[in-house]
């Protein structure tokens, strides 16, 4: 048995089902993301496992001891809210020290424990501020602190840096990961930002509408996405539908290209996806296609390019300029050309997650 | 130009304040005054402050307010807090309809409210110092209730979740983290229920029954009788305790900001 283990949970609001017969393990010791856009879901996730909520069926086992049934208070579990939720009465020292005094700890302890968080999130001294004087970013630090002295197996985040500007949040995603290294603890981290899912993760759950769509490493659910959900979700891409004609060649937007997936069989429709860094711009005649690029908007790094080939518009990335209305050739490598089952109908896709 | 307008303004803040304080500066004044004529200033005496501890009806009477005024806003403290804490974790549509009926007894004329307390209490028990801690609880109640709810209402969520989260069990969680954010409210609250008490007449007058009176009840029979001076120095009595209790109220939200600012 895993470390964490939902087993086939189900939980509806009002009616409304929000996670339907949900199965996930989670390794010890692990950074896992649940990604998802708003309800899908991941919150929910997450509640269940922090102990505010309770599912309507399935079970919930952490260490191999059925959880399910036992009260926030007594899970080793602790959490960091989105909204901070720091008691505004008192200092951050006592703020710090709330799961330690009622685990009745000694006052060195406490005292040791209070030093140790506050360097660990780079807020020494800080002990007798009120929580009114804290930034956004330091709130969030001092939440983070308060949760980890009592040295919980895990470590919930929900959506912990939401409220952050862009800058503090790529600083945080940096302390985040550091601090889950010193710790060496489970950390289960809700968002629905790609980018710091991607940055931090050592698995991404990717999460649509109650269910499990894909679980993987960074780099497979960027580059291998299962479906066009998690191909869309994660950055973004050109999906296009497609038949694949026979293994390693697949025929789309009237062309065929060679590509490296083999099994999914003869002449069966699936869906291509291809990132817009990997589409390689030429002079017309050189790649598979011709098209005419339609805008041209410089995005710092790169340009983003619309490229009209017929009725497709592909979307395109690339480090060179390229005037609108000029005519190009489309490439790319079979390598960088990414094949997906194509979910006949919802039910299917659905079915597909279940078993 | 901005004299003339500063002037003005000030001469219009000066009249109001004459119309609404002038009549209980008379009130003040003829207490103290040692002439049995309303016109003529007979001198300055103590005289009917000493009359009114010598005389048991008015004695008695405080003796009733107090214990009434005591007893309803503390009952109501504790009723309506439990209420509001009710009504936070209701669903909203639920707490809509809570929160009308909680305004109907705030709205409704007194002497409907009153007379309406009399004839449901006579169903049931006999009118005297009991039904009129029970009218006073019912009418201070939503009056905590409005204290406390916005209170509970920036108190975030989440802190409640946060301290069960780290350990606490939920009544540990609520006297550690609600209650403290609450508190202001809950004191406004009985303090408000304390002022209502204290100064209602009509409502206390339906309900009261024979033989019983507090301060206020004592005065409107006394005037029947005929305007006797002790009775000034027991009106002038009432309003400092509410002026009392009103300075108390503002100095408390002044404490409040200042410990926010520092």
């Amino acid at each position: 048995m895993e470390f964490i283990q939902f087993d086939h949970v189900s939980k509806s609001y009002d009616k409304q089902l929000v996670l339907d017969e949900l199965d996930l393990y989670i390794k010890e010791n692990t950074f896992v993301t649940l990604l998802g856009p708003s309800g899908c879901g991941k919150t929910t996730t997450l509640r269940l496992l922090g102990g505010f909520e309770k599912p309507d069926s399935g079970r919930i086992y952490l260490n191999g001891n059925d959880i399910t049934a036992l009260p926030a208070n007594l899970r080793p579990i602790n959490t960091v809210f989105q909204k901070y939720a720091l008691f505004p009465h008192m200092t951050i020292e006592e703020n710090i020290a709330f799961g330690l005094n009622i685990q009745k700890k000694s006052k060195e302890y406490i005292n040791d424990k209070i030093k140790y968080a506050l360097k660990l999130v780079n807020l020494d001294g800080f002990e007798k501020r009120s929580i009114d004087s804290l930034s956004g970013g330091q709130q969030q630090r001092i939440a983070i602190a308060r949760a980890i002295v009592n040295e919980p197996k895990v470590l919930l985040l929900d959506e912990p840096l939401g409220a952050l500007d862009l800058k503090l949040r790529q600083n945080m995603q940096y302390e985040l990961m550091k601090i889950k290294q010193e710790l060496g603890i489970t950390f289960l981290y809700v968002t629905h930002d790609q980018e710091e899912a991607l940055t931090m993760s050592d698995t991404i759950v990717v999460m649509n509408q109650g269910y499990i769509q894909q679980i993987g490493s960074p780099e497979d659910i960027y580059n291998e996405p299962e479906n066009a959900f998690v191909a869309d979700f994660i950055g973004e891409s050109n999906i296009i539908e497609g038949i694949m004609i026979k293994d390693e060649l697949v025929s789309f937007l009237g062309v065929q290209v060679p590509c490296v997936d083999k099994g999914f069989g003869t002449m069966k429709p699936v869906d291509v996806v291809i990132r817009p860094e990997d589409v390689e711009l030429g002079y017309p005649g050189k790649g598979f296609m011709d098209g005419v690029i339609t805008d041209c908007l410089f995005k710092g790094v790169h340009y983003e390019l619309d490229v009209q080939c017929g009725e497709y518009e592909w979307l395109v990335h690339t480090t060179k300029y390229f005037e609108v209305g000029q005519k190009v050739s489309l490439n790319v490598i079979p390598f960088n050309i990414q094949i997906m089952n194509k979910p006949e109908s919802e039910d299917e896709e659905v079915m597909k997650e279940d078993d | 130009m901005t004299n003339v307008k500063k002037g003005a303004s000030y001469l219009y803040l000066g009249l109001v304040f004459l119309f609404l304080y002038a009549p209980i500066l008379v009130l003040i004044v003829l207490s103290f005054n040692d002439s049995m004529s309303r016109t003529v200033w007979g001198g300055f005496t103590l005289k009917w402050y000493m009359n009114l501890t010598s005389n048991d009806n008015i004695m008695g009477a405080l003796g009733t307010t107090i214990r009434i005024t005591l007893s309803s806003s503390i009952l109501a403290t504790i009723l309506g807090t439990s209420a509001a804490i009710g009504i936070h974790y209701m669903k909203k549509r639920h707490a809509a309809i809570m929160l009308g009926a909680t305004n109907i007894p705030l709205l409704n004329a007194d002497i409907v409210t009153g007379i309406s307390l009399m004839l449901l209490f006579t169903r049931f028990t006999p009118l005297g110092e009991f039904s009129v801690v029970l009218a006073h609880i019912a009418f201070s109640v939503p009056y905590v209730i409005f204290n406390v709810l916005p209170r509970l209402q920036s108190l975030s969520e989440a802190c409640y979740e946060a301290a069960m989260d780290l350990g606490a069990t939920p009544m540990y969680a609520f006297y550690k983290v609600v209650w403290p954010e609450i508190f202001p409210g809950v004191l406004s609250g009985f303090l408000m229920a304390l002022t209502m008490s204290l100064d209602d007449f009509t409502i206390t007058y339906f309900t009261k029954g024979a033989g019983v009176n507090t301060l206020s009840t004592m005065l409107y029979t006394q005037l029947r009788k005929g305007i006797q001076s002790e009775l000034y120095a027991l009106s002038t009595i009432l309003f400092l305790l509410a002026f009392i209790l009103l300075l108390v109220m503002n100095f408390k939200k002044d404490v409040r900001k200042e410990a926010k600012t520092k």
